[in-house]
Order: C-alpha cells, then structure tokens, then sequence
C-alpha cells in the first residue's frame, strides 16, 4: 500500500512541532525519517497513527485521503506501529498481547486464545521468530518484546509499517537482526518507515532517507551519503562526530570498587560481584544494553542503593554505608540518567537548581537565610560558562530543552571540587551540539586529573569517550576491554560473551 | 577481575536469568510474635475458670454430634502452646531465608480462635454455637465481599475505588426506601444496584473524566453521602418511618437436602437468596475478568491503557464500564443491610465496612476469590463479637468492636506478602 502524508502540520500551543511535512513511502520500500531528538518524527508518526489530530493536511493510503479518529481507525485502514516504548502488557501473555482489540471469542464470551496461539505460531514460523504465545511479556528479552510488537502489527494485516526509534533498546545483533526482519517485510511488499536518529542504521537498511529538523522536511538522501552529509542535514550545520582527545595522563588517586553487589527490593541480584578500578586521569566507560545493571552500579557509587555489599574506595575512603550528603563531601560529581526524575526540579528556576545540593551553609545559606545575591551571580556565571541557551537565570529549568537541560545539570555537578565524576547516559535526549559540548566538558574534567565514570548504551559514543571500556550484561561484569576493541567484539561482549570467545568469533567472521 | 568469572562467562547463553537471592521479611514472623504476647497476656491478666461447651449440631441435622465440653483454661492455654510453636516455626523459617507457608499461618488463626473463644466462653452456661459462629460469619461478609468485588473490578480497570462505603451506604439507603414503597424485597435489591451505580458515575466523571485524583474523589464521596444519607433520613424518613423505612426482606430458602448437612448446611444452604446470588458472584467475577473479553479489556485499561489505546480500545468507555459495574456489584451488598440484616435503614449504618473491602481487596491481592475469602474473615471477625457478647463473655464489649479493624489492619500490614496493585491503578489516562 502506498503511503502519502501532505502538508501536515500539528501545533502544540505556540510550538510547531510539524510544519507542513510531505512524504511519501512507495510498497516494497524502506523510507527512513531522519532527525535529532525533538525533531519532529515521533509527532508525525502519532499523526499517522490517529493518536493525535493533524491541525493541517491529509494523509492518503492509494491516493484515498484517510480519516483517523483513533488508532483503531489507523489499524483497521493497514497501518501497523513497532513503538519505541513498547505497547505490551506486560502481565500478559505474547498471545493475549496479540488478540488484545480484535479479540475472537468462543460461546459463552470465551476468549478464544487457541485461535491466537496459533496466529503468533503462523506467524513466527514465517519470520522464523521462535516466540512462545504463552509466555508472559514482562519475562522476555527485549529483543523477543519487540517481536511480539511486531507480530501484533501483522496478525492485523499491516501493509504500512512504522518502526519508531526501534534499535535504542537493541545490543548490535539484535539489531542486525532487526534489519533482515525489516528487509524481509520490504520483500513481501510492505510499505515501512523507518524512524531513527543513528546514522549507521539510515545507511545499512534505508532505500530512502528524508531529514527532518525543527519540524520541517530540510532534504532528501540517497543512503550512499555519508555520515558527515547525514549528520550536517540533520543537524544544520557541519559537526564534530569525533571526540578530540588526548593519550590520558594517569593519576595515582582513584576509584576502587571490589566485589560489589546490589540487591533489588524484590531480590534480584542486579550488580553481581562487580570489581574494577579508575584511576585519574582516564575515563571509563561502562557499555552495555540498558537495564543490565549500569543503573544500579552508578546509583550504588552514590549511596542511593538501599542493600549493598562489597567495598568501594574513593582515594583509599570507604563509601559503602555512608550517606549521600557524606559521598557527595568527598567529592563525587553525579549526571543521573533521568535527569528530569532525578536531576532536576522542573518548576524550580535555573538558578535555584544549580544550588540544590548546597542549601545547607555558606556561601549560599547564611543563618538558615538563602543568600540570593550571590546564588544569581553564581548562576549567572554558570550559564555563561556552559553555554545554557536560555532568557535568563529565572527561567523554569522544565521549560528548556533536554540539551540545555542537561547542561545545567553538568553545570552544578561539575562546579564543586571533584574526586569522582559518574555520568550516567550523559547525552540521552539531547541534541547533536550539546552532545559535543558535554563531550568536550567530560574530557576536559579527566584531563583535570579527576577518574571518570560514564555509563552509555549508545557504542558510537561508548568508543568515542572511553579510555577503557567495561561491558556490563546481566549484572554482570563480562570483560575491560581498550577503546579501540572492534564494534562487533563489543556487540558480541553486550549479550554476556566473554572478549576472549567474541573475539574469536569475529575473526571466524 | 577473576579468570574462573570469564569462564563461567563463557557458558552463558543469553536465556539465562538474573541470580535472585530470597528477600526476608520479618512481617509475618513480628505479626505473630505481637498476637501470641497478647494472648497470653490475656490469659494470664483476666483469668478464668470452668468449661466451655462447643454446640456443633442443631436439631434438624441427618446425625447429632454431641455437645463437646472442654476445661476452659487448660484448652486455652494448650492452644497458646501451638501459637508459640507455630510462631518459633516461622521464625526459624524466615531467619533461613524461606517464605512462611500458608497453612502454618492458618493453624495459628485456628488456634488462637479456638483458644479465645474457649476462654472467653468459660464458665458460661450457654452453649456457644459454631452454627452460629460461622453462619454468621457468612451473613456478615455479605458487604464485605461485594463491596470487594466492585473494588477489584475498578481496580483493576486502573480507578481506584476508595467509594465502596459510599456505594454501600447509598445502596442501602435506596433499597430501604424502595422496598419499603414497593413491599418487594427484590425492587429495592434492584434499586439498590442503581444507586450503587449512580455512586460510581459521580466517580468516574470525576476520577476518569475529569483527571481528579481518585482517593480525594472517593473519600469526598463517602463523606457526601454519610451526610446525604443521614439528612434524608432525619428529615424525610424518620417521620414517615411506617411507610418509608420499614422494609420487606429476603427471607432464607433452605436448600433441600443440603441444608440438612451438620454445621455446614445451615452455615451455607440455609441463607437468604442475596448469599446464594453471592456464592455465584465470585466465580462469575472471576471469569468474567480472566476468560472474558470483557475482561481483557479492563484488565489491559488497568495495567497499560496507552497499549490499550494503540489497538484501538477506547479506554475512557471501558474504564466507566468497569467503575459501573463495579459500583452495581457494591450495591448488592448495601442492600444487605436493609434487605436482610435489618427491615430499616439507619443513621450510617454500614459503620466503615466499605473501608474493610478495600482492605480486602489489598489482602486479597486484587483477586476475585482472595479478596472474597479475605471479606469472609473480616466477617467473622465482625460476628465473633455478636457470639461472645451473647455467650456472656467477659470481654469488655467496647473491646470486642475493635476486633474487625484489628484484624483488618494485621491481615493487611503483616500478611498480606509480595503483591503487585494493577500498574495503572489510580493513574488518570491522559491521551498523547
């Protein structure tokens, strides 16, 4: 089925997040919709889906305008959605996951769930998925999740298919994988968009590539462009992909970490016997797909991990069992992955949340009194010296974007005399200049001498910053491997295979 | 990093899953620990003397079963003895890092019970009739289980619904008036699941509608129609109670045969119809929200109404359906109070019992059955009381009204063990 969107346009209050956007997506054809973070995509998708109204513009399936009250209007007109965030029960199983809004029943009003069994069956077979229709959605891997996203789309008959940022929670295989699915699909005549921000992927898989920024078609390409042609598109204006840095200068000082485990509240062991050490001077990245432990690891350095046990050692301190405010005086500097969760006081003004953590003395509080004078100049200083676009220190820190966001976040942590820097998914969300900007900003405090601490699930930036790399899977620590270690030995190492045996794989391959 | 951790590495496939290791709670064991002290305090602070005499049969049984007599205060503290073995079971079971069986929990009940009630019977002339206990015990948790029924069923959609009491009070309410115009026990049954209803569109237009938070919503309504009711009562009941207030009630139906079962006939087949409609209830309950496509449905709504949304069901409707039959459900059991308990509606007569279904929904881990099963031990916590002040218990009667909420607050606090609320629970779906 062929796909045409014209001239859509959605507004948000004063904010046009699409500008009269055409495209069009030919059967049997991989389209890719190209653009940073808040570019626009995922609101033209919600378009297409009917979870929002177009303010402007039409969508036509075979040159037949469409109207779209809801995605069960999208659905029954051929449009299947593998969402970002999957749209999966995840108390159910695959096989009331599939029949989940076209339920067959039986007498009586039984749920017929012999007839989606088989349906989930069908279609496994013909992909060759190997997904089990009575297993229970929350128990799968992600990777098997976003099969179950797929399959749901095609027991609807799905002629268009829209693949919204589908590899941010893949290992490099899976994704590999993902992309013979998706080459597959094309082969049979469907129709699919390809929604993504990673380069490398737009130029493996795409058969046409149109760059979105600030929500307005900015060109088409070929996907024998290169990454640099890509990148300018997208973004604006040429950029730095590299990270410029030199050979680390190591230090004696450093972080220790021995035999530590995090147990969840439910008693999952999460970190499991993790031992490893950075020394000043060098940064460490901690790689892996999300959800192996990265998180609990970095929170754990911090103190905000309840049940932990092992030793960390800060320049030859012990910090397990202290207290935050105590692990914050020794000088750690901490980016949470969330920062709007976990960073930041959205209501709270900029120059309000870059003293957050130092409301309890001077120079900010004299005698219990908030000293404003010198908490605007401060701030003042601040966003000159991280460059934060914004109108002013009293602007809403929720009102900015995730960039500049972040950097307020970087401002305050980097801002006190460090001992430890742990930076968690340090440029998630956040647009291609700001990326090179915190970059700059983390190599600059290794420079400084200061051991570093990076958690990231993206490779890309994983080998750009990194000194070391220390792959996490399953709580796990799978190997410490040189910055320099191949993409494919990484990916291998991001599924739990040991360096040694991922790199004999790769040079059979 | 260890060369024997890269080999174990080595073997790992990737469907191997995350090393759990058993989290130990001290709830369950603490929980027992206070009861057994406060046991033998009991028996050791206001001591008894004489037999106790345990009425089993009655007089319509196939076969009599004797009367068993038994001395009250060695029983009692043989009893306790169990109490304490049970309790130092559970503590060395949990200092091993292993869950608390159920049925160990439920011979500590059983004993205690059967210890307190030795005591408390000591001495006293009457027979204390276990007909009666647990007949009774059924009676009472008429409103409780339905009014746990209509929370599960909103709960799980994703609304909390905090207003069962007003849902019962309402139904009850309603139905007294109703039967009372009509002389039929039936219409005001029928009625009665009307202002259940009515109760939870006010909530849904609020809590789903309107994106209000839903404990406030609930909470307000119940205090609504505490002062609603008593208004209405006061001013148009009371001077009208001949024609208005005095209503026309289920009478028992014995099942034939079944009925004449000792202890268990009277206690289950000799019941008015709303008992037997509630026997079926839970079941159907039950399937309706695990079989059904119904069910699915508001179970999807409940746990993920944006995936819900994406396949096109329309989340709004579904959860108003569910708040809707939730509050119909509610409703049978508010007509209990006026349609079987009692033949006239009085001042805030349902006293808090919507509060003890939500509890059981919480004890009942958002189950049908459990949350059933947990309403009839709140219902025999709440007839214990009527049978002891009957036996002539010593018990100071002040006293035995707390046992209900005591009970509820120690199942919900100490017993209740790992359980996971449906995620959307309480969170108003706000499309985009």
């Amino acid at each position: 089925m062929r796909l045409e969107l014209r001239g859509i346009t959605k507004r948000f209050g004063a904010l046009v997040a699409n500008d009269h956007i055409d495209l069009v997506v030919q059967p049997g054809e991989i389209h890719s919709l190209l653009g940073e973070n808040g570019a626009g995509k995922s609101t033209l998708m919600n378009v297409l889906y009917g979870l929002y109204d177009a303010d402007e513009g039409e969508i036509l399936l075979d040159d037949v305008v469409q109207e779209f009250a809801g995605p069960g209007d999208a659905m029954a007109a051929g449009i299947g959605m593998v969402h970002q965030h999957f749209m999966l029960v995840p108390v159910f199983t695959v096989a009331e996951n599939v029949m989940l809004g076209h339920e067959q029943t039986r007498g009586g009003g039984r749920l017929d769930l012999e007839a989606a069994r088989a349906q989930v069956h069908e279609i496994s077979a013909r992909f060759g998925f190997h997904v089990d229709p009575d297993a229970v959605v929350e128990d799968l891997p992600v990777g098997v999740q976003q099969r179950v996203e797929i399959i749901k789309a095609l027991s609807r008959n799905a002629d268009v298919l829209v693949f919204d940022e589908p590899t941010a929670v893949l290992t490099p295989q899976e994704t590999d994988e993902l992309m013979a699915i998706m080459r597959q699909l094309r082969d049979e005549g469907s129709a699919i968009v390809f929604i993504t921000h990673k380069l490398r992927e737009v130029r493996e898989v795409a058969d046409r590539i149109t760059v979105i920024r600030h929500g307005k078609v900015v060109g088409e390409a070929l996907p024998t462009a290169s990454d640099a042609e890509l990148a300018s598109l997208m973004v604006g204006r040429s950029v730095e992909l590299r990270v410029h840095k030199d050979a680390p200068t190591l230090h004696d000082n450093g972080l220790k970490v021995r035999d530590l485990v995090v147990t969840s509240e439910s008693g999952t062991v999460v970190v499991d016997n993790v031992t490893f050490e950075v020394r000043g001077g060098e940064v460490l990245v901690i790689a892996g797909v999300q959800g192996n432990g990265q998180t609990e690891l970095t929170e754990a350095l911090l103190g905000l991990e309840p049940d932990v046990s092992g030793s960390i050692t800060l320049d030859g301190k012990e910090l397990v069992g202290r207290s935050v405010r105590h692990i914050l005086d020794e000088g750690v500097g901490f980016v949470p992955e969330d920062r709007t969760l976990d960073g930041l006081i959205g209501e709270f003004t900029i120059a309000e949340n870059l003293m957050l953590d130092r409301s309890d003395g001077p120079p900010f509080v004299k005698g219990g009194a908030l000293q404003l004078g010198y908490r605007d100049q401060f701030a003042e200083e601040k966003v000159a010296e991280f460059d934060v676009r914004t109108q002013g220190i009293t602007t809403p820190v929720g009102r900015l974007s995730g960039g500049n966001q972040q950097k307020v976040v970087l401002a305050r942590e980097l801002s006190r005399d460090l001992r430890l820097f742990v930076a968690a998914q340090p440029t998630r969300g956040v647009d291609v200049g700001s990326i090179e900007f915190i970059h700059k900003r983390i190599v600059a405090t290794r420079d400084a001498g200061v051991p570093v601490v990076v958690v990231s699930t993206e490779l890309d930036e994983a080998v750009a910053l990194a000194d070391r790399i220390m792959v996490m899977y399953r709580g796990t620590v799978v190997g410490v491997v040189p910055a320099d270690t191949p993409r494919d030995v990484l990916g291998l190492m991001m599924a739990g295979i040991s360096p040694e045996e991922a790199k004999g794989r790769g040079e059979v391959a | 990093m260890s060369a024997d951790h890269m080999t174990t590495q080595l073997d790992a496939p990737l469907s191997e899953t995350t090393r759990t290791v058993t989290v130990v709670s001290w709830k369950t064991a603490g929980v027992l620990l206070s009861v057994t002290v406060l046991y033998a305090l009991l028996l050791v602070a206001v001591p008894h003397s004489g037999d106790t005499r345990f009425l089993l049969s009655q007089r319509s049984d196939f076969f009599q079963i004797p009367v068993i007599v038994v001395p009250a205060v060695a029983f009692a503290w043989v009893c306790g003895a169990i109490l304490l073995a049970v309790t130092a079971a559970v503590v060395v079971l949990t200092a091993r890092g292993t869950r608390t069986p159920l049925w160990l929990v439920s011979l500590f009940v059983l004993a205690g019970l059967t210890g307190f009630l030795a005591w408390a019977g000591a001495g006293s002339p009457r027979d204390l009739s276990i007909v009666g206990l647990l007949g009774g015990a059924v009676l009472w948790s008429v409103p409780f289980v339905y009014g746990a029924l209509g929370g599960v069923i909103g709960e799980r959609a994703g609304v909390v619904n905090i207003a069962i009491e007003a849902q019962l009070l309402g139904a009850a309410f309603t139905a007294a008036v109703v039967s009372s115009i009509t002389g039929s026990a039936l219409a005001g049954l029928v009625a009665a699941v009307v202002a259940g209803a009515l109760v939870s569109l006010v909530l849904g237009l609020f809590a789903i509608t309107y994106h209000v938070n839903q404990v406030i919503v609930g909470v307000v309504l119940n205090v609504l129609v505490v002062g609603l009711t008593s208004f209405l009562y006061s001013q148009v009941l009371v001077p009208a109670a001949e024609t208005l207030n005095s209503t026309t009630r289920f009478s028992a139906i014995p099942i034939p045969i079944l009925s004449d079962i000792p202890v268990l006939g009277p206690v289950l087949f000799r019941q008015p119809a709303l008992i037997y409609l509630m026997f079926i209830a839970v079941p159907a309950v039950w399937y309706a929200l695990n079989r059904t496509k119904w069910g699915l449905r508001l179970r999807a709504v409940g746990e993920h109404p944006k995936a819900a949304d994406t396949v096109g069901i329309d989340v709004v409707r579904t959860r108003y359906n569910a708040v809707l039959v939730a509050g119909a459900v509610a409703g049978l059991g508010g007509a209990f109070y006026t349609t079987v308990q009692l033949s006239q509606f009085g001042e805030n007569m349902t006293g808090g019992a919507g509060y003890i279904a939500l509890a059981a929904v919480i004890f009942g881990k958002w189950d049908p059955i459990r949350a059933a099963f947990a309403g009839l031990l709140f219902g025999f916590a709440s007839n214990l009381q009527n049978v002891l002040s009957v036996v002539g218990s010593p018990v100071p009667s002040q006293f035995m009204l707390m046992i209900p909420y005591v009970v509820t607050l120690l199942a919900v606090a100490g017993l209740v063990g790992r359980s996971r609320p449906p995620a959307a629970s309480g969170e108003p779906y706000i499309k985009g």
